[in-house]
């Protein structure tokens, strides 16, 4: 099972399933769960846990479990083998990370801790798949009935409320009581036993915090004698040096910040000149396959469908593969090689002042490629408001869709030239974007500290993991992943967008059509026929300006002409509203319908050429082209954005006044931009 | 005194905790009375900071820290 992984905790915000052929006929299911230090939740991520293991009914409700413990802080992480172990489930100890383990001087002695611990324990290595194929067979091995030993005595901590708890519910087993009594509010299987909970609380006096530090330390306690003769540290003094090194670096008091900034800068300029030659390549093929098309196909509405809606639709997409697999390929080796965690570090008093929390950071950083899953990844932060805020604002960092609009945007008006002979002024104009949206991210989570209520406090404990090497496999797999995603994901709208466009763009109320038809046949039979290109061209423009599209863009251009755009564009926003990917495709659709007969050249080519029909000056001056990236910069234009933070939220208070402040926010942005630079 | 008044490079022994709630947080990440901790560093802006504790690096609030008593 292939599955992004990071150096940090958080990459799995829920439970993913694959499957497995163990032995030639036995298949299993597995359902791979958020990592967690314990079985009590400290955020909504890790709570899905005990949510799967507590629900006997779910589908997801394992037969046996695996966990895995890194062999480098094997302590540490047995204590939540030892919660897991205790509810009496088949288990298997995965040991990972035991060649780490063995160059930092670690030994542990499987066998013996196999044997004090009652199950079947497999050193293993994820990294360099090491020891897969043993963990398969113990898998296959395990008998139905739990053969572990018990890692604490729970009686001693609440005998009585816990035998309550199982006369309540029907259960032998002391500790899935306990957790029961624990988490019984957060478990929508148990929601309508809530009363009898409660009252069992208050009989036997239940202080559910203390009864917790009383557990974890006698599970520790545990853990210590049982791994007293079973682990040998001899390079615990030495472990760290290396890592030590580099942070002494990378999150120095000076260098700390500038290091990061330069880091984001070279992803940029990455992103714009790794990217142009293929994308180049892309645009051009994309450009001869229209016209290619248009010479041998039958002339008629199919191949215009086809080649006008689809191809150029999907042209739209495939041109940004390149740069979405080179900004996913940045993103996954900074958290595979541990340096996001520092990030989280470096920038936590910071955020802090604007209403986030440390770990903002990620779900931010992660908005860069998809706000989608990073409103997801926002799980892991335990403060209920820093999470809310964290979810409002991250749609206004801008993400990998808004790179298209942004790219062909500066394309057009910013001339590619090199400042300080080396960094292109095309690429510092699209981090400057970013830096915009990350400001406004920023004053808008400030504004939102002040209005929303905190219910709890914010806290921010984690692990800092050693640095490693990143895992290129793992790089790869992502870059392909996040492209494919893209395409598909995104595709499927954009040519759904482009033909419903194409059509609407082609045909209009038949009257109208038909007006056109009779004037330009009248002024063709007047003419000479050299003039005929021209006037087939100022036909399809006439065509377009009273088609369906046509009428739509023109009906609320008064509304968007004070931010310098034109009902084409016009047409752009209401298709980008499903999806701002969309622009791209709209801008290609409409142009190629625009250019009727004459398809050749590249979307790029026939925007710049295009005028303004008011002014009759080129539409795309820096004015408007700087208003219509702060527009789509700060514009709730993703229908995916809006179901998730639904789904996140669960309540649709927060998607709607996440929508509108972002429309006002954009409206008002381009306006002032506008006035001032036209 | 309580770990948030260490310097980088100094250490302190785990006496007890002034939060119950942050108590049980801090000692599932290996932050147990009787551990040694010694503190790594601070971030750029002095808050948070980064320990060592239990075999590994853990960073925490100079807030969270004030509640962990040391000797």
């Amino acid at each position: 099972m292939n599955q992004k992984i990071g150096n940090f905790p958080g990459i799995t915000v829920d439970k993913k399933v694959g499957y497995c052929k163990l032995t030639p006929d036995l298949q299993a299911e597995i359902t791979d769960l958020p990592g967690t230090y314990s079985l009590y939740p400290k955020s909504k991520d890790e709570s899905i846990v005990f949510q799967v293991l507590a629900d006997h009914q779910n589908s997801s409700h394992p037969d046996m479990i695996v966990v895995v413990a890194d062999a480098t802080n094997l302590r540490r992480n047995l204590l939540l083998y030892s919660q897991v172990a205790d509810l009496n489930l088949p288990v298997v100890l995965a040991l990972n990370m035991t060649d780490m383990a063995t160059k930092e001087g670690i030994h542990i002695d499987v066998d013996k801790l196999s044997a004090k611990l009652g199950v079947q324990v497999v050193p293993i290595s994820a990294r360099s798949n090491k020891g897969l194929k043993e963990l398969k067979q113990a898998i296959a091995n395990i008998t139905p009935i739990a053969t572990q030993e018990k890692g604490a005595d729970m009686k001693v901590l609440a005998g009585s409320a816990i035998d309550d708890v199982k006369a309540l519910v029907g259960t032998d087993n002391d500790y899935y009581a306990l957790q029961l009594l624990h988490q019984h509010e957060t478990l929508d299987c148990y929601t309508h036993q809530y009363e009898e909970f409660e009252t069992i609380e208050r009989t036997h006096h239940f202080e559910s915090s203390k009864l917790q530090a009383a557990e974890t330390i006698a599970r520790y306690k545990h853990l210590g004698t049982i791994l007293s003769d079973v682990i040998e540290d001899t390079g615990a003094a030495k472990k760290f040096v290396q890592s030590d090194r580099i942070d002494a670096i990378l999150t120095n008091r000076f260098w700390g910040f500038f290091i990061f900034l330069s880091i984001l800068l070279f992803v940029f300029n990455a992103i714009f000149s790794w990217a142009a030659y293929p994308m180049d390549l892309i645009e051009e093929s994309f450009a001869w396959l229209t016209s290619f098309g248009h010479e041998h196909l039958p002339a008629g509405v199919l191949t215009d469908l086809l080649l006008d809606g689809v191809v150029a639709g999907l042209g739209g997409i495939v041109i940004f593969i390149p740069q979405i697999a080179i900004l996913f390929a940045f993103i996954s080796i900074l958290e595979d090689t541990g340096y996001m965690a520092r990030v989280t570090f470096m920038m936590d008093k910071i955020m802090r002042k604007f209403g986030l929390s440390g770990r903002s950071v990620v779900p931010m950083i992660g908005s860069l490629a998809c706000a989608v899953p990073s409103i997801m990844s926002a799980r892991t932060i335990e403060s209920w408001k820093d999470r809310i805020i964290t979810i409002m604002v991250a749609p206004l960092v801008s993400c990998s869709a808004r790179l298209p609009v942004y790219t062909l945007l500066i394309s057009l008006i910013i001339p590619n030239e090199k400042v300080l002979g080396f960094i292109s002024l095309q690429a510092l104009t699209l981090m400057a974007m970013y830096l915009i949206s990350i400001v406004a991210a920023m004053v808008v989570a400030f504004v939102m500290k002040f209005i929303i209520k905190a219910k709890e406090k914010s806290y921010f404990i984690m692990e800092l993991p050693v640095y490693r090497m990143p895992r290129w496999k793992n790089v790869l797999f992502t870059m392909y992943e996040k492209s494919k995603t893209f395409v598909l994901e995104a595709g499927k709208v954009i040519i759904a967008i482009s033909i419903v466009l194409w059509v609407l763009a082609s045909y209009g109320p038949s009257d109208k059509f038909e007006a056109i038809e009779k004037k330009y046949d009248r002024i063709e039979l007047q003419q000479d026929s050299m003039k005929i290109s021209t006037l087939e061209r100022d036909k399809s423009a006439e065509k377009l300006e009273n088609s369906y599209a046509g009428i739509l863009g023109q009906t609320i251009e008064p509304v968007i002409r004070p931010l310098g755009f034109d009902w084409k564009i016009g047409i752009a926003l209401i298709t980008s509203f499903a999806a701002r990917e969309a622009f791209v495709g709209t801008m290609a659709t409409i142009y190629s319908v625009d250019g009727g007969a004459d398809n050749e050249g590249t979307i790029r080519d026939k925007m710049r050429v295009a005028v303004d029909a008011h002014t009759g000056l080129p539409l795309f001056t820096f004015a408007t082209g700087f208003s219509l990236m702060l527009f789509y910069a700060f514009a709730m234009q993703c229908m995916s954005t809006v179901a998730v933070v639904y789904r996140e939220t669960k309540t649709w208070k927060w998607p709607l006044i996440q929508t509108a402040y972002m429309t006002v926010l954009a409206y008002v942005a381009s306006l002032i931009a506008y006035q001032i630079l036209k | 005194m309580n770990l948030s008044h260490l310097k980088p490079g100094e250490r302190g022994t785990i006496v007890a905790f002034t939060d119950l709630e942050m108590s049980v947080k801090l000692m599932e990440m290996g932050c147990l009375p009787g551990e040694m901790v010694e503190v790594e560093r601070y971030a750029p802006l002095g808050d948070p900071m980064a320990i060592r504790v239990a075999g590994y690096q853990l960073c925490l609030r100079k807030d969270e820290a004030s509640v962990i008593i040391i000797t």
